[in-house]
């Protein structure tokens, strides 16, 4: 009895600690949905009627800039560069698990050892660079940029997704007369894709999340959402609603891809150092 | 002696045949690692190099006909600066409260949630959401939502009790900026140290049970030894993340009120002050501080992985 009794109670601390921790964007989204005047009272308005206002004053129709070029610019950078790192890594990871290279551990802490550098370290040579050869506010620049910042993690993860296909049934499939490509298309893809497309929603969460590089190497241009969001820091007056509308639309894809990952989400964070 | 004469000769050609097929072949194996590794040392080796030149100029982007070689004049200013030796300290503060807390309440959370309970996935998924929030965006919701001291979330709920309505921003600008941090970051840690508790080996705790240990013996015994990797992974992988962190510096203070880390530092010094070589030499020293915990964080991530290597 007591150990239901505690079993159930333990739950019931989860289950706090979940709600508590989800609280502030449960109110976020309840304010989005606010007029301006009901998002900024004190005490909270909990019960005030719900309007889209805060999703149309959002999108432009108060006379502020439209966010939609940033979205499109984040949407291109971020999809553009996952694309790029899959066709990078895939190779890689073959060459570092199916048939490896010599001294393919040391390969792949290479890879590792570049995403422990901080990015902010190489941000003046860049900066330096793109300004010279006109490349500043331009949103291929970040698709260059976000693909080395997600090679390594890519890398890492795909290697240890291919790695689990077993050596034995390639072996097979070779002995039958299968070539390379019907090996890689009917034996590696079943077996990997899954790890495949969480390693492409990671790397798409980390483009799509990125403030540095896109707040001092873009302008009006190619300015990307989060760019956008910082235009919300200093602003005064009554702008909760859009605030809260703006940075739920734009934290939605991550969301979405985020719990799309969910299973893989940590061997991912983690490089792939745990399963 | 024709014997001695002909025997390296008639090997020479079979060497000479064999040794370009398996060269061609070492290169095939090679060659789809390539681009990869290309790719990853122009875009982020490159610039390394770049900055540790840089670092040794005295370059005001402002006068660019005054650049010359200082030698290690940045340095010497970088580390007497009283504003960026503060930095050094509120990037190291920041850091190590940041992912102590975050792995504490990690490590607690990951407890309650390697039990069964009606709901446990969904708790999950709870608890997860904040990490899936754009950084921006969730430093925007504390710092206008949740901290505004005339209509913020907290100040709204501390009304009810009759409780103070402080400035949390102003009042404590660093504590309010670490724990949106630890908001975002304590399910991060909760999902490695959940992947931790879920590789214990049943069968030793259901042994230690029957020995008649108890659950609190069983966690500082078996439990916590077994953990300890993946909090130091979690610790480091927080750190490597965190050190970096400009997102929440930028959006909730400016990087003013003393909460300007060495990221905001570096962006504020080239960004703003135009200062090149400056910047540069503080880029180093990140880069400095960030080698001494990637040198830690890999001898982990490298035992995990033979071991995980092994056990394949």
């Amino acid at each position: 009895m007591n150990a239901v009794l505690r079993r159930n109670g333990l739950g019931l601390v989860a289950w706090l600690a979940g709600i508590v921790f989800f609280l502030p964007i449960a109110w976020m989204a309840l304010t989005s949905f606010h007029s301006e005047a009901d998002a900024a009272t004190n005490p909270p308005s909990f019960a005030a009627s719900l309007t889209l206002d805060g999703y149309r004053e959002f999108f432009g129709s108060g006379g502020g800039a439209s966010p939609w070029p940033a979205l499109v610019n984040s949407a291109v950078a971020s999809v553009v560069s996952t694309l790029l790192v899959l066709l990078l890594a895939l190779p890689a990871a073959y060459a570092l698990s199916i048939r490896p290279v010599k001294k393919w551990t040391d390969v792949l802490f290479f890879f590792l050892s570049t995403k422990m550098l901080p990015a902010v370290a190489g941000l003046l040579p860049v900066y330096l660079f793109a300004k010279n050869a006109g490349l500043l506010d331009n949103i291929w620049l970040l698709v260059v940029l976000y693909t080395s910042m997600n090679l390594p993690i890519a890398v890492w993860m795909m290697q240890s997704f291919l790695a689990e296909v077993p050596v034995a049934v390639i072996e097979a499939a070779r002995v039958d007369g299968a070539r390379l490509p019907t090996i890689l298309a009917r034996v590696v893809a079943p077996i990997a894709l899954p790890g495949i497309a969480a390693t492409a929603l990671i790397c798409f969460i980390f483009s799509w999340n990125e403030l540095l590089f896109a707040r001092v190497l873009t302008g009006v241009v190619a300015e990307t959402a989060p760019v956008f969001l910082t235009g919300f820091i200093t602003s005064q007056g009554l702008f909760l609603a859009k605030v809260c509308a703006a940075s739920l639309v734009i934290s939605l894809p991550v969301l979405a891809a985020g719990f799309a990952a969910q299973d893989k989400l940590v061997q991912g964070l983690s490089l792939g150092a745990v399963k | 002696m024709t014997a001695t004469t002909t025997a390296p000769l008639a090997g020479t050609p079979a060497r000479t045949t064999r040794q370009p097929s398996a060269r061609l072949r070492a290169w095939a194996t090679r060659a789809p690692l390539l681009p990869a590794l290309v790719f990853m040392i122009a875009v982020t080796q490159l610039p390394f190099v770049a900055t540790l030149v840089i670092s040794f100029f005295d370059w005001n982007a402002l006068y660019p006909k005054a650049r010359h070689f200082t030698g290690l004049d940045n340095y010497h200013q970088v580390l007497t600066d009283a504003d960026l030796r503060h930095s050094v300290w509120t990037t190291v503060l920041l850091t190590v409260a940041v992912v102590l807390a975050s792995l504490v309440l990690g490590l607690v959370l990951a407890l309650l949630l390697d039990r069964r309970f009606p709901g446990r996935g969904a708790v999950r998924t709870l608890l997860i959401a904040p990490f899936l929030v754009v950084p921006v965006a969730a430093a925007l919701l504390w710092k206008h939502v949740l901290y505004n001291p005339e209509y913020g979330l907290f100040n709204g709920l501390l009304h009810y009790v009759g409780g103070p309505q402080p400035d949390w921003i102003s009042n404590t600008p660093l504590l309010a900026v670490e724990a949106s941090l630890v908001w975002q970051w304590t399910p991060f840690m909760m999902l490695i140290l959940l992947a931790g508790l879920q590789s214990r080996d049943q069968q030793q705790i259901e042994a230690a049970r029957v020995d008649g240990a108890g659950d609190w013996q069983i966690f500082v015994h078996l439990t916590l030894p077994h953990l300890r990797r993946y909090l130091e992974l979690g610790a480091l992988l927080g750190s490597i993340y965190i050190v970096q962190n400009f997102d929440a510096v930028f959006t909730i203070t400016s990087g003013g009120l003393g909460t300007a880390n060495l990221p905001y530092t570096v962006y504020q010094s080239f960004y703003q002050a135009h200062e090149n070589g400056l910047a540069s030499a503080a880029g180093v020293l990140v880069v400095i501080g960030s080698i001494v915990i990637a040198t830690f964080a890999l001898r982990v991530v490298s035992s995990l992985f033979r071991e995980e290597v092994s056990r394949a």
